[in-house]
């Protein structure tokens, strides 16, 4: 719990500055006639921060960390027979190893995408000052004018979904790993791959569904 | 009292062990030995359910039939093994203690206190005294092997496998050890199998010995009668040493002396 929720802590934070800061001059950028009013842009911005880069992009980039993470990590416990030991004790040893490892990321991952989408929309306002694009009042009125309450619904209804993905495929890929530490490092690489083939996938299934 | 018949397992289509029967009886320290991929390993697995087999039969103190059996009933019986692994298998996470502490946390309500108290009684017998709060890392892999012996005993197990317990340690305390797993074998009378590929072990310790020749059993019978053995795979596995094959030369020039007058 604590080494998915807290150790992604950082990562997310410098991923998410950065996808702020670019939406905000992208779209700032497209934007130059003057006929359309300036708060439209942090509209938009924060549109494709809560509909797509918070429970996306950033979820995409979790999944290298923590599925590649607990891969490697239930991998290396099978090939030195730690998972044997445990079921010779009588422990149910996928029970025990893996339900509290999608739990804790089922939960911590929709919380870091809700840090990641203050963080962004809050670098993108600030971005938009700083280089004169957009004052930050003119960036906070456009988001809240178009809210939709039901995005951040949405966005944590995708979080929870690719949370559970990215612990219960990398689960499998490292729990049945075979072989040796060669092995162990190519469940992880692909139960990233993997993960981050059916985020997508998850995100236009849920995007059809739901919008 | 653990008794194996017609046990047959193959990986893909190289078969490993053909055609295994054994008694492996209470009270006793059951070697099996073989050379380096004989099947050891997976014959022990195979016995305890690590690896699935092909057909044949594990029967467990003569009436639990271990390949036809529920899930409660096989975690209940596994919590009757110890079991120590060919490379330990410590938790990497966990401290020396915690290691050995781990199945009385899951299996029993002891107190923290008492379960202390065993923890350091099993580490004890081990010869492991100050390392309680080491990681597994930190280890040198005779330590290593010995945790995991304490740790496959502190349940007081009615069956204690071994993979290979003293590879990799030096003469003496290969010693200790092998004396450690007969004195608890003699104690509690329990069904203690061993895999050794160590002809001082098997001198030390083998009241049966059963010898494992490219997944086929060759050859049983007791530290006592091995020396004798006419079994040629038996013999050449048994003589490769000088030290051994001096014992025998000696032994049976003294026979053809004591004939001779
Ligand atoms: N999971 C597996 N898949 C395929 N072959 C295997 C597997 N495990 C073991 N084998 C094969 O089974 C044979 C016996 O292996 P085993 O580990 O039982 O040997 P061993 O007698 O324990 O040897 P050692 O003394 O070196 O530990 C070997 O030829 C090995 O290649
Ligand atoms: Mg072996």
């Amino acid at each position: 719990m604590v080494e998915i929720g807290v150790g992604s802590v950082g990562i997310v934070v410098i991923v998410s500055v950065f996808l702020g800061a670019v939406v905000t001059v992208q779209t700032a950028y497209q934007l130059t006639t003057p006929l359309i009013s300036k708060s439209i842009i942090g509209s938009i911005a924060a549109n494709s921060i809560i509909l797509e880069l918070a429970p996306t992009v950033t979820v995409l980039i979790l999944a290298g960390k923590i599925g590649s993470n607990i891969a490697s990590e239930l991998g290396t416990m099978r090939i030195s027979e730690q998972i044997d030991a445990l079921e010779i004790m009588g422990v149910h040893s996928s029970a025990y190893l893996v339900l509290p490892k999608i739990l804790a990321s089922t939960l911590m991952i929709p919380l870091l995408v809700i840090i990641s989408a203050f963080l962004s929309i809050y670098a993108g306002m600030w971005v938009g000052e700083f280089t004169g694009a957009v004052t930050k009042e003119d960036f906070m009125t456009g988001a809240i004018q178009y809210w939709i309450p039901f995005m951040a619904n949405f966005a944590l209804i995708k979080a929870t979904t690719f949370g559970f993905i990215i612990s219960s495929v990398s689960s499998y890929y490292g729990y049945y790993t075979e072989g040796g530490a060669l092995e162990v490092g190519r469940s992880a690489t692909r139960a990233v791959v993997v993960c981050c083939v059916l985020i997508l996938l998850f995100d236009y299934i849920l995007a059809q569904l739901l919008l | 009292m653990i008794e194996v018949k017609n046990l047959n397992k193959s990986f893909g289509a190289k078969q490993i062990l053909k055609g295994i029967s054994a008694v492996f009886e209470p009270g006793k320290c059951n070697l099996i030995i073989g050379a380096s991929g004989s099947g050891k390993t997976v014959l022990m697995k195979s016995i305890v359910g690590l690896i699935p087999v092909n057909n044949g039969s594990i029967i467990y103190n003569h009436d639990t039939d271990f390949l036809n059996i529920d899930d409660a009933g096989r975690k209940e019986l596994r919590k009757q093994i110890g079991m120590l692994f060919q490379g330990s298998a410590l938790f990497d996470s966990l401290t020396v203690e915690k290691n050995v502490i781990f199945p009385l946390n899951m299996f029993t309500n002891m107190t923290f206190k008492e379960k202390m108290s065993r923890v350091n009684e099993c580490l004890e017998r081990v010869n492991l005294k100050e390392a309680n709060k080491l990681y597994p890392n930190e280890l040198s892999g005779g330590m290593k092997k010995r945790v995991g012996i304490a740790r496959a005993i502190v349940m007081n197990p009615k069956y204690l496998f071994c993979d290979e317990p003293n590879s990799g340690l030096d003469p003496q305390t290969s010693i200790v050890i092998d004396k450690l797993i007969k004195d608890i074998t003699d104690d509690y009378k329990i069904t203690t199998i061993v895999n050794t590929h160590d002809m001082n072990s098997v001198m030390e310790i083998g009241d049966y010995v059963l010898f494992l020749y490219k997944g086929e059993k060759f050859w049983e019978g007791s530290r006592n009668e091995i020396m004798n053995a006419t079994n040629q795979q038996l013999n050449d596995f048994i003589f490769a040493g000088r030290f051994f094959r001096e014992i025998k030369e000696q032994n049976t020039k003294r026979l053809s002396e004591e004939k001779n007058k």
